[in-house]
């Protein structure tokens, strides 16, 4: 049975004497090396350069706000329910009055919590989600010294404030779109 | 008279000592730079950058290696010898050293009716002592894989001895035919022969190619590191090895393929000698002469270093009868059949 198209018959024959000295064919790899010299390389220069990552990554996730900045959430627990890896835990309180342009609806989570380190970023959650509060950004979680500070609360998850902090709110926006140059340099 | 003499003889010594010393710092800094360089090239030709974080291209990586030698944790085994675990890192430097001081690194120049020449030891029989000195350097390999009281390390030792014994003799029938042609063992009156009839690598192309795998095997180089081949035997005869001691073994490789450079350099390819360029019609200063010979010396000796860097990268190792059937049926043959051709043309022509 043939299994490749590429297979070759060994050759055991005894070398030739110019063979035996190795020469010829030790300039021919030379000469290869020499060519690899002088190609393009393949190193991203990692701090300074960065790989975009495809349009469908999933990275960390972030609760999302309507356009007046209220909290989308309504701690539904739809999304602890379906995640696989139980990484989503969340407390639900109920809006007072005076509290409206805060939350959208009349619940809200008082704590929500997001276990990076259980996550394994499917992205059941952002499907889950009947309110469209929580989806899954452009960004990884950066590397810690404690366990604990994988573990994200519901200030590190929000997305800033489209009026309060307009800038940051763009920014938070443009990492969730995907970015279409192959490399971009800061 | 005495007082002349003895101003003459510390004026001479002042100047040897000078000489010594900018050759040590020389080798030490190209020895840490050919460290560089060999990152750097291996990197290029496996599509990879290299070293380039500490400094500017990377050029402060050296200090940056020779600093985290020093501080490591130096570690000497129980079981070994510790007076000849000490020596044989000290006798690999000290024998890769003291090489360079018979060859001649530049044209001498005269200033104020003293004649200075680049060279500590103008010896007559200057190549002889090179390859007294290099055949020397096995028992720093040696010592160190004995004195480490391992298997690894001794058996590691001993493939490194004979493998260069056994090139050293192919090494010794090409340089035979050289001493056909210039006719004397003193490299300053080669690198003169060579300016006035062409260089040598001209006549004995297969004499320098001899030669040239010949200073690979003796300076364990891939494709002839068997001493050191990491796959088989750890990592050789300096496995024990930690800190500088193990810095002054690898640094002690990278003087010798330095060396071993410029004594190609010298044999072949006419030492400091300027190509195309008849250095006695020179009528500009005789110290910038100096230094433009020297500085064809070191262009030479560089080209040479990238070609060890480049087999380096290229070549795999080779298998130990492999390396053996090389040296004795293939390299020696035809190196006593160059040496027979070149004696039977010297002879035809009256030389």
């Amino acid at each position: 049975m043939q299994l490749t198209q590429r297979a070759k018959p060994v050759d055991r024959q005894p070398m030739t004497w110019l063979e035996s000295i190795y020469l010829w064919n030790i300039l021919k790899g030379m000469g290869i090396t020499l060519r690899h010299l002088f190609m393009k390389k393949a190193t991203i220069q990692y701090p300074e350069q960065q790989r975009t990552f495809s349009k469908v990554f999933r990275g960390l996730h972030v609760l999302n706000r309507d356009q007046d900045g209220r909290e989308n959430c309504t701690a539904c627990g739809l999304c602890a329910v379906a995640c696989p890896a139980e990484a989503i835990t969340m407390e639900a309180a109920e809006r007072q009055p005076g509290e409206e342009h805060l939350y959208r609806e009349e619940k809200y989570a008082a704590k929500y919590e997001i276990n990076m380190l259980r996550c394994i970023f499917c992205g059941l959650c952002e499907e889950a989600c009947p309110k469209d509060a929580i989806y899954l950004s452009q960004t990884f979680a950066p590397a810690n010294y404690a366990r604990k500070g994988f573990i994200y609360a519901k200030d590190e998850l929000l997305i800033p404030h489209p009026v309060n902090e307009r800038d940051a709110y763009l920014q938070a926006l443009d990492d969730r779109k995907p970015q279409h140059s192959t490399l971009h340099t800061n | 008279m005495n007082m002349y003499v003895i101003a003459m003889d510390s004026w001479y010594i002042i100047e040897k000592l000078i000489l010594i010393g900018a050759l040590i710092g020389l080798s030490f800094f190209i020895a840490m730079y050919t460290t560089l360089a060999e990152r750097k090239i291996a990197g290029w030709m496996q599509d990879r950058m290299g070293p380039n974080r500490a400094g500017p291209f990377g050029i402060f990586q050296p200090l940056a290696d020779g600093g985290k030698l020093f501080f490591k944790e130096e570690i000497t085994p129980t079981s070994s010898n510790r007076f000849l675990f000490l020596l044989g890192p000290a006798l690999a430097m000290i024998v890769a050293l003291i090489t360079s001081t018979v060859i001649p690194w530049g044209a001498s120049f005269t200033l104020n009716n003293h004649t200075v020449a680049l060279q500590v030891a103008d010896v007559d029989m200057g190549i002889l002592i090179v390859f007294g000195i290099v055949s020397v350097g096995v028992y720093g390999i040696m010592i160190g894989g004995w004195a480490s009281n391992n298997k690894f390390s001794l058996i590691a030792a001993i493939r490194g001895a004979s493998q260069m014994v056994s090139y050293e003799l192919p090494m010794g029938l090409a340089l035979i035919a050289v001493l056909f042609m210039t006719g004397s063992l003193n490299m300053s009156a080669m690198v003169e022969h060579q300016m006035q009839n062409g260089w040598n690598v001209l006549y004995q192309p297969l004499g320098f190619l001899i030669f040239f795998v010949c200073a690979l095997a003796e300076c364990n180089r891939t494709p002839f590191d068997l001493p050191e081949a990491e796959n088989e035997l750890n990592f050789g005869y300096h496995q024990e090895y930690s800190s500088m001691k193990l810095g002054f073994y690898l640094f002690a490789e990278y003087i010798n393929m330095f060396v071993s450079s410029a004594v190609m350099a010298t044999l072949f390819f006419g030492g400091y000698d300027i190509p195309f360029f008849n250095e006695a019609t020179w009528d500009g200063s005789p110290v910038v002469l100096s230094l433009l010979t020297f500085a064809a010396m070191m262009a030479k000796v560089s080209f040479f270093l990238f070609v060890f860097i480049w087999i380096r990268w290229t070549i795999p190792r080779f298998r130990y009868d492999q390396l053996m059937n090389l040296g004795w049926k293939k390299l020696i043959p035809l190196a006593l059949i160059n040496m027979l051709i070149s004696a039977a043309v010297m002879l035809f022509l009256n030389k």
